[in-house]
């Protein structure tokens, strides 16, 4: 969190809608340990990650659902999500992401 | 915003421990509960019940600073999890000398997010134009200068003064406090020296053993930055736990059998 803190005070500043991802839980060899976290603005910036790079588009199309509705999600990535064909961890591990909404419109 | 983000925001910004707990699985999803050090939280997990659970296993993980999802069973019979994330004030790197190696060394510790100091008695060492990327210059003896420096296990000191009149005064008072991490520049024969003086000053062996040197893990460092990239790597391999010695073929072997199980 603190290294992503300077980036979300920011876009607190200049009034960004903002959701936070994070690493709650891995099984296997993962890129990113618990707690590892990436945020999203709906315009579209990011800062941190949550992965090796393989996963963190997906976790913005999730980021960007979470801001519409407002609801969080918990969501899994790796190679038994067949959902995420496209976005499976190359090195074989499973990360279960918790996307939240911090600062919402309306 | 929500009031609980502003809070925990306002404790990492004031250095203060806190760990935050949200409920991942089960409902009410992303209800939240901070866990201050002392007897306050704030928020709720939805149960008062699972809000006592969670502070009771928060206050364990905080003082490691650990990270963990748990599982807890509601008085309802249904299973819920409960992310709980430590937040601790940040490490301090306190660098004694003010030298060429302090300069990428105090870069690269700040890139780690250290908040770092750098002391030297020397004060055309210790200027603001040479490190532009500490957050303490402090121009003073070093016991001097740390008695001014909180000394706690979030704190790692390196000696890099290469004189025994900064070095050792410096080092007494490092074993004299409960630093995270103690690494001193030198040969192995100007450690074995050094070591000898702390032994005639009254210091155990075991309190030398907390001494890191030669400092850093061997890699071929030459260059000044090479050896900044050195000495963090034994620190981040002392802060894991991990034996520093045989860190530099740590990693591959771990992936290896992680990814095999």
């Amino acid at each position: 969190m603190r290294d992503i803190l300077p980036e979300i005070e920011q876009w607190l500043a200049e009034g960004e809608e903002i959701a936070l991802a994070t690493v709650v839980r891995t099984a296997g060899s993962s890129p990113r340990p618990v707690g590892a976290k990436m945020a999203v603005t709906r315009s579209g910036r990011m800062a941190g990650s949550v992965s090796g790079g393989c996963v963190e588009g997906a976790v913005f199309e999730v980021a960007l659902q979470v801001l519409e509705s407002g609801r969080p999600q918990l969501v899994q990535y790796g190679i038994s999500d067949e959902m995420a064909w496209d976005v499976g961890l190359s090195c074989g591990g499973v990360i279960d992401v918790f996307v939240e909404p911090l600062v919402r419109r309306g | 915003m929500s009031e609980l983000f502003n809070a925990l925001r306002e404790a990492i910004t004031r250095e203060e421990a806190v760990a935050q707990a949200t409920l991942v699985r089960g409902e009410p999803l992303g209800a939240k509960l901070l866990v201050y050090e002392d007897d306050r939280t704030l928020g709720s997990l939805g149960h008062p019940e699972l809000d006592q659970a969670v502070a009771a296993d928060a206050r364990e993980l905080l003082p490691k600073g650990e990270i963990e999802t748990r599982t807890y069973r509601l008085k309802s019979g249904a299973d819920v999890d409960v992310y709980i994330e430590s937040f601790l004030p940040p490490r301090r790197l306190v660098v004694i000398g003010a030298v060429h190696i302090a300069i990428p060394l105090v870069a690269m510790a700040k890139e780690l997010g250290y908040r770092t100091t750098v002391i030297d008695a020397r004060e055309f060492f210790a200027t603001r134009e040479r490190f532009p990327h500490a957050d303490e210059l402090l121009v003073a003896w070093p016991d001097e200068a740390l008695a001014q420096v909180p000394l706690g296990p979030q704190t790692d000191i390196v000696v890099l003064a290469h004189d025994e009149k900064f070095e050792d005064p410096a080092l007494q008072v490092a074993l004299r406090s409960r630093a995270g991490y103690i690494g001193a520049i030198g040969s192995r024969k100007t450690s074995e020296a050094r070591a000898e003086r702390l032994r005639q000053a009254g210091f155990s062996d075991e309190d030398i053993a907390r001494i890191h040197g030669p400092i850093g893990i061997d890699i071929g460092a030459r260059t000044p930055a090479e050896i900044a990239v050195s000495i963090l790597a034994e620190i981040i391999a002392v802060r894991s736990g991990r034996d520093p010695r045989r860190a530099g073929s740590g990693l591959l072997p771990a992936k290896a059998s992680a990814g095999n199980d």
